[in-house]
């Protein structure tokens, strides 16, 4: 599923809310029929990972080590990774297609690389749910393809539910099978991304006039 | 050949991951124990060397001087160099975890500084009534000044986002409380206030056995503390809202990095005074050797480190100058400001 909306209307927000790192002003967020606040933060980290937009800046870590922190909620009391743990890495290492450089350096290698170890990372962390917050947004088009490729090929294999943000339309029509339209912190309008990508839908959803929605979009 | 895959061949010479953590950690091993004994062996009273092995391990008491100067001012002396460096260092390596921050430190945050004015008031009231301040009172005073600065700075930090600008905030700070702590010395009047003095300025030197007992008493299990918390801090490595995505209870870790960084430090300030650089240093040295940021390793690593590089200092700013000393402090500016300038030269995480 897949959330679109302007700069600022709530798409953080409400990740950020799902996620637990935001306390729900109202309404209660339900994980696998469960609700969160009864979960320990343990089993929370093992049904749900997350990829956000925080910049990351870690000291000596490779790529690698980084992805080996989505194993957390399995490792024992001084966090040393069991066999299990290493298969689930590895396993992570290949479908995003990262082993040329899971041994570099997290700061020297490109957004692109950057953002596909973080995808690793939660994957490693076997989550029931899939977070990601805009998780497209820096890369070039063959990136984001290839981000989205992943992505694909993770949802077809694993099964995992991925709620993500995104301000690719084209992109979100194609890869989601529903769309949420988020408008000035309210849900605008939900549904098959058939009926929301549409001139009248998107329009209003951006504020933008049909010509120049024409001049744009259509073909 | 790029530049990388230069760099990429220069670092294959050397062995990587778990080979060399081995290695430096045999390294580290080896380094505090000779530096340990050097300390014990030299000073300025020459002591020959088959009589202070006799003295250490057959208990000869045919000369009570040496006898003295061993067991009574260079082990104890030597020991506190050896726990209180390493709790320097650690406290430092706490602070940079915590402020995500790598030249942070107990020194440039005014924390050594803010401990020191509170055991110098306690002191002088003290002193003024009754003449002898106990080991606990002053860690205890020095833990409150340690917090009540770290307090003042996490508020700051909350308002600017700029780490450079949050250290200046800390040596600003400090000089604040040198200045109010050297204020209230100059106009306590009491000849006492001559060792406060000296100590103000740090120094390892008179330091009793019971001391040591103390400090060991209070570093070996804020050290145990925080090598349980070296999972959690890995996974604050990557930022908060990894941290918590991974189920780390943030809020509590946090506290725990500020309470026992506060703590080792205050111990170190109760005891020698405000020591600068080591804890700034050490980590970065550490991480340098060991090519790694992991807080397993890290951790034993950084205490060792900073057990053996306040030693050498220790033993440089009493020998180097005889019998005249040096504190220690402006041995460790000697060879710890370097290193920081240099992390700052690196500058490859773009911070400042």
């Amino acid at each position: 599923m897949t959330l679109i909306g302007p700069n600022g209307s709530g798409k953080s927000t409400i990740l950020r809310t799902i996620c637990g790192h935001l306390r729900a002003h109202a309404g209660t967020v339900m994980i696998e029929g469960r609700n969160d606040s009864a979960l320990t933060p343990n089993e929370r980290a093992r049904k749900m990972a997350v990829l956000l937009t925080d910049r990351l800046r870690p000291d000596r870590m490779t790529c690698r080590e980084v992805v080996e922190t989505g194993r957390y909620p399995y490792t024992g009391r001084f966090g040393l990774l069991s066999e299990t743990d290493r298969r689930a890495v590895e396993e992570a290492v290949g479908l995003v297609e990262m082993r040329d450089f899971a041994d570099r350096d997290f700061t020297e290698v490109s957004d692109g690389q950057r953002q596909r170890v973080m995808l690793a990372r939660a994957i490693c962390q076997e989550p029931r749910v899939l977070i990601l917050d805009e998780p497209t947004s820096f890369l070039d088009v063959y990136h984001k393809i290839a981000f989205l490729e992943i992505l694909r090929r993770l949802t077809r294999e694993k099964k995992p539910a991925v709620l993500m943000s995104m301000h690719e339309l084209d992109m979100a029509e194609k890869i989601s099978d529903y769309v949420m339209c988020v408008r000035e912190g309210e849900i605008f309008r939900s549904g098959r991304p058939e009926e929301i990508f549409r001139p009248e839908v998107i329009c209003e959803l951006f504020g933008l006039s049909r010509e120049l929605y024409a001049a744009y979009f259509s073909k | 050949m790029t530049l990388s895959q230069l760099r990429a061949s220069a670092c294959r010479r050397l062995p990587e991951g778990g080979a060399r953590i081995l290695l430096a950690f045999a390294l580290l091993g080896v380094l505090l124990l000779a530096v340990l004994t050097a300390n014990v062996f030299t000073g300025s009273a020459e002591i020959p060397f088959g009589r202070a092995l006799r003295i250490l391990f057959l208990s000869d008491r045919s000369n009570e001087v040496y006898r003295n100067i061993l067991l009574r001012i260079r082990i104890p002396r030597a020991l506190a160099a050896l726990l209180l460096g390493g709790a320097l260092a650690l406290s430092g390596y706490l602070l940079q975890t915590f402020f995500h921050n790598p030249i942070a430190g107990p020194f440039v945050l005014g924390v050594s500084s803010g401990a020191k004015l509170i055991v110098a008031l306690v002191m002088i009231f003290v002193i003024g009534q009754r003449h002898a301040v106990s080991s606990a009172v002053m860690i205890l005073a020095a833990f409150a000044g340690s917090m009540t600065t770290l307090g003042i700075v996490l508020a700051i930090s909350r308002r600017i986002r700029r780490m450079s600008l949050l250290v200046v905030c800390g040596v600003m700070i400090g000089y604040i409380c040198s200045a109010v702590t050297d204020f209230a010395v100059t106009f306590a009047d009491n000849s006492d206030i001559v060792n406060l003095h000296n100590w103000s300025m740090g120094t390892f030197s008179g330091t009793t056995g019971d001391n040591v007992l103390v400090m060991a008493l209070v570093v070996t299990p804020a050290v145990i503390c925080t090598f349980l918390l070296s999972k959690p801090i890995s996974a604050y490595r990557l930022g908060e809202g990894y941290a918590k995505s991974m189920g780390v209870n943030v809020r509590r870790l946090r506290l725990w990095l500020i309470l026992l960084s506060g703590l080792l430090a205050a111990c170190v300030t109760a005891f020698a005074g405000p020591v600068s650089f080591v804890g700034i240093a050490v980590p970065h040295i550490i991480r340098v050797i060991f090519r790694t940021s992991r807080p397993i390793v890290m951790i034993p690593a950084c205490f060792l480190g900073g057990s053996i590089f306040c030693m050498l200092c220790d033993m440089a700013a009493r020998t180097a100058f005889a019998p005249t000393e040096m504190s220690i402090s402006t041995v460790t500016a000697i060879f710890g400001a370097p290193v920081v300038i240099a992390v700052l030269i690196r500058g490859r995480r773009g911070e400042f």
